[in-house]
């Protein structure tokens, strides 16, 4: 029962801090679940993130699919509510007077200032992640091809993964 | 924006429509959601599309969840928002649970193994570009380049963690946003 207030309490909490969405709370989980409580090894984490990305869907099931390696399937869904409902009732109370700030100046300088603190915690998550995830010349290289591709082209995200793990499964 | 809405749907409606943009979209599902809800269905036009969207990239969390939400409560109250998430995430969830227990059981498998290897990598460059992505759209203001890099700086570096980063950057970046503005 611990676990799972634990899996709701830390996944609840990011949903409100998850700006520009889930990527920018990368970091945050990592520190949660690898640094801090030992759930998961750095090589875990940036496994299951990457099977996460390969399921279809938004990527918030990061969180389901830790809920689940900690506590099965309950703690799958526990997981899951966590980082969707503090967020989405959130959305409910807001569109309600959406219309009427729409075009409020602050809104606007809101947006604005979140911007740039999206970048850097997605850049941050992507540090995290090449930390975890980059062991060799391989992956970096691997990492490295990646992003420059989801940067530059409109190459399927399948197409990229898909890669990645032939060439891990030829030379690793 | 009430006009644009073709009449209530229902429930059903919402589960399903809902569950065909979840089941599809990979990495981002707002492209498959758009084309679903706008040029498909025609639930909205690609005004009221942008319109709403834009309140959930505002808000906090995954914004196409907040989108079902947000869409499925204009359309039938609570249970609308309940019929649109339950529709969007049934399918993720269920396939993330069973890849996952699959990884439990098999991860540690040499093939298995390397190919994760591999695919970890691969997933961290998707990150990666991804950042590039908005870090290239928006660092044509100096002051954005600043706050990014201190972000960068006192997540990976400081290790603070994100409720304490955010305590910090967010008044610096509101600042600059409203001279800005000014």
């Amino acid at each position: 029962m611990s676990l799972l207030l634990q899996l709701a309490g830390l996944f609840g909490k990011l949903s409100l801090l998850a700006v520009g969405g889930v990527n920018s709370t990368l970091p945050q989980i990592a520190r949660d679940v690898v640094t801090d409580h030992h759930w998961l090894t750095a090589a875990q984490f940036s496994q299951l993130f990457a099977i996460a990305n390969a399921t279809p869907g938004p990527n918030l099931t990061i969180a389901t699919m830790i809920g689940e390696h900690m506590a099965g399937v309950t703690g799958g869904l526990v997981a899951t509510l966590a980082i969707i409902l503090p967020a989405g009732l959130l959305v409910l109370v807001v569109s309600k007077v959406w219309d009427r700030y729409r075009e409020n100046r602050w809104r606007r300088i809101i947006q604005a200032a979140l911007l740039p603190i999206t970048a850097g915690l997605v850049l941050a998550a992507a540090g995290i992640l090449i930390r975890q995830a980059d062991t060799g010349v391989l992956t970096a290289l691997i990492t490295l091809v990646t992003g420059g591709l989801t940067w530059r082209s409109r190459l399927h995200p399948l197409w990229l993964l898909g890669g990645g793990t032939l060439l891990g499964l030829l030379f690793v | 924006m009430r006009a644009e809405v073709p009449g209530r749907l229902s429930h059903k409606i919402l589960f399903t429509g809902f569950f065909q943009a979840g089941i599809t979209g990979f990495g981002g599902i707002l492209p498959v959601a758009r084309r679903l809800i706008v040029d498909e269905r025609k639930w909205l036009t690609q005004a009221a599309f942008n319109d709403l969207f834009s309140l959930c990239q505002f808000m906090p969390g995954a914004n196409i969840v907040n989108f079902a939400f947000a869409f499925g409560a204009r359309h039938r109250g609570l249970s609308g928002a309940a019929a649109a998430v339950v529709g969007l995430l049934s399918a993720p969830v269920c396939i993330a649970m069973v890849l996952g227990a699959a990884y439990a059981r098999y991860g540690q498998l040499p093939m298995a193994r390397h190919g994760l290897v591999g695919l970890a990598a691969a997933a961290a460059g998707l990150v990666l570009g991804t950042a590039l992505k908005i870090a290239t759209q928006i660092f044509t203001r100096q002051t954005n380049i600043l706050l990014a890099v201190a972000v960068v700086a006192l997540v990976l570096l400081l290790n603070l963690s994100l409720p304490l980063t955010m305590a910090i950057i967010l008044p610096v970046a509101l600042f600059f946003a409203w001279r800005h503005a000014e």
